[in-house]
């Protein structure tokens, strides 16, 4: 049945040269655990890539139920992990996912640099791959704010606090982040929404074509 | 190891059907979480809400009159007073009738003699109902008014927030 849909599609489309561009290529020798355990090393940025994908799909469920308001925003959390079916793991997930993610992209970055699998020809992979770095960043540091609880409260104000001590343009940095020079509130937590869920992940989804096309481009680099 | 019987699975296809299904099982143990989370409102069904006096049944006439109450709703993590009305009256057997404003066409709220004296009606796409609160043929309502849950205690008219469909018209 299934194989007939795809024909029927295949047909008109031809999707088979696609897929096979995108999903069908060998894994070489050196990077398959099966041949050399040690070369679990190389799964760290894939493991990485599926946490971001949990951490896109519990936040999509997530925003069903949170308001990016002060004073609905706690209220709403506890709603959302309290009284609705599953919210206690739906918001686990996008809580503990947060911390994997950066702990894998560590790691991957780790295994690239000290394998030197940033030299040349794959610098601009590097360069890449370290933005995709500050936009997870950005990410957890945006969304830490959004439960609006008095950790959320503080860590920001610490956080604001911090970019305000970039020299001669510190204070506009805050007030743009903050939305206002002195209040940390109201406009401070829907701007960090948007941030979060919007113009983040539309530069990581940017920057994760580009790192995955380069990748595909260039080959994995060879073995030590 | 070898393909000596030739309707045996191949070691390729049995490591396929593998993969797909402890993918397919970890894939589904990832999702069906957030289905449930979104699914949470139909699960969640109807809560039922306590009976509000309105007026006294000595103030209840022949002619709707117009009457407010306040009832507690919970939307969820907002909790709020909201404002309901009511027709209440005497219908033509003499029992008290406690009409819902809302049109059964499309959920406009209706108003009484406001077109035409003794006749409910509705502004969105001219519904109209009789003074006892069926629909008028020809015109959009399929259906009489809904009709308010009452109970009277010591002369004291009492409304539940539900609304119910009238039997016959």
């Amino acid at each position: 049945m299934l194989n007939k849909i795809y024909d029927w599609i295949d047909e008109r489309l031809d999707v088979t040269p696609i897929w096979r561009d995108i999903a069908d290529h060998e894994v070489p020798e050196h990077v398959n655990p099966a041949h050399h355990f040690s070369a679990f090393v190389y799964c760290f940025g894939g493991l990485t890539f599926f946490v971001v994908v949990i951490q896109i799909l519990s936040g999509m469920f997530l925003t069903m139920y949170y308001v990016p308001d002060i004073e609905n925003a706690w209220e709403s959390v506890r709603y959302l992990q309290t009284e609705v079916a599953h919210g206690q793991i739906v918001r686990g997930m996008h809580h503990w996912g947060a911390s994997v993610v950066i702990v894998m992209i560590f790691l991957h970055t780790l295994r690239v640099f000290f394998q030197g699998a940033y030299k040349k020809p794959r610098e601009l992979n590097w360069v890449v791959g370290v933005l995709l770095f500050f936009v997870i960043l950005g990410l957890g540091f945006t969304g830490y704010l959004l439960p609006w609880d008095n950790k959320a409260f503080f860590a920001t104000q610490v956080g604001l606090e911090i970019a305000e001590s970039v020299p001669f343009i510190g204070t506009e940095i805050k007030t743009l982040l903050a939305g206002d020079p002195t209040i940390v509130g109201a406009q401070t937590l829907t701007r960090f929404f948007a941030i979060h869920v919007f113009f983040l992940p539309a530069v990581l989804f940017g920057l994760l074509a580009a790192h995955f096309i380069m990748i595909r481009r260039q080959g994995i680099s060879g073995p030590l | 190891m070898s393909n000596k019987k030739n309707n045996q699975v191949s070691r390729r296809q049995f490591l396929n059907y593998t993969l797909t299904g402890v993918g397919g099982f970890m894939g589904a143990a990832l999702i069906a979480p957030m289905v449930g989370f979104a699914v949470d409102p139909l699960l969640k069904g109807e809560k039922s809400g306590d009976f509000v006096y309105v007026l006294d049944v000595d103030e209840i006439t022949e002619t709707p009159q117009k009457v407010s109450f306040q009832v507690d709703q919970t939307d969820g993590w907002y909790e709020s007073k909201v404002e309901k009305n009511a027709f209440v009256f005497y219908d033509s057997n003499g029992d008290i009738l406690a009409l819902s404003p809302v049109c059964t066409h499309l959920g406009c709220t209706v108003d009484w003699a406001t077109e035409k004296e003794d006749e409910f009606f509705c502004p969105c796409h001219d519904g109209r109902y009789n003074a006892e609160g069926e629909n008028i043929a020809g015109t959009p309502p399929t259906e009489p008014l809904h009709e308010y849950t009452f109970k009277v205690e010591e002369g004291k008219l009492y409304l539940s927030p539900e609304t119910h469909a009238r039997g016959g018209a």
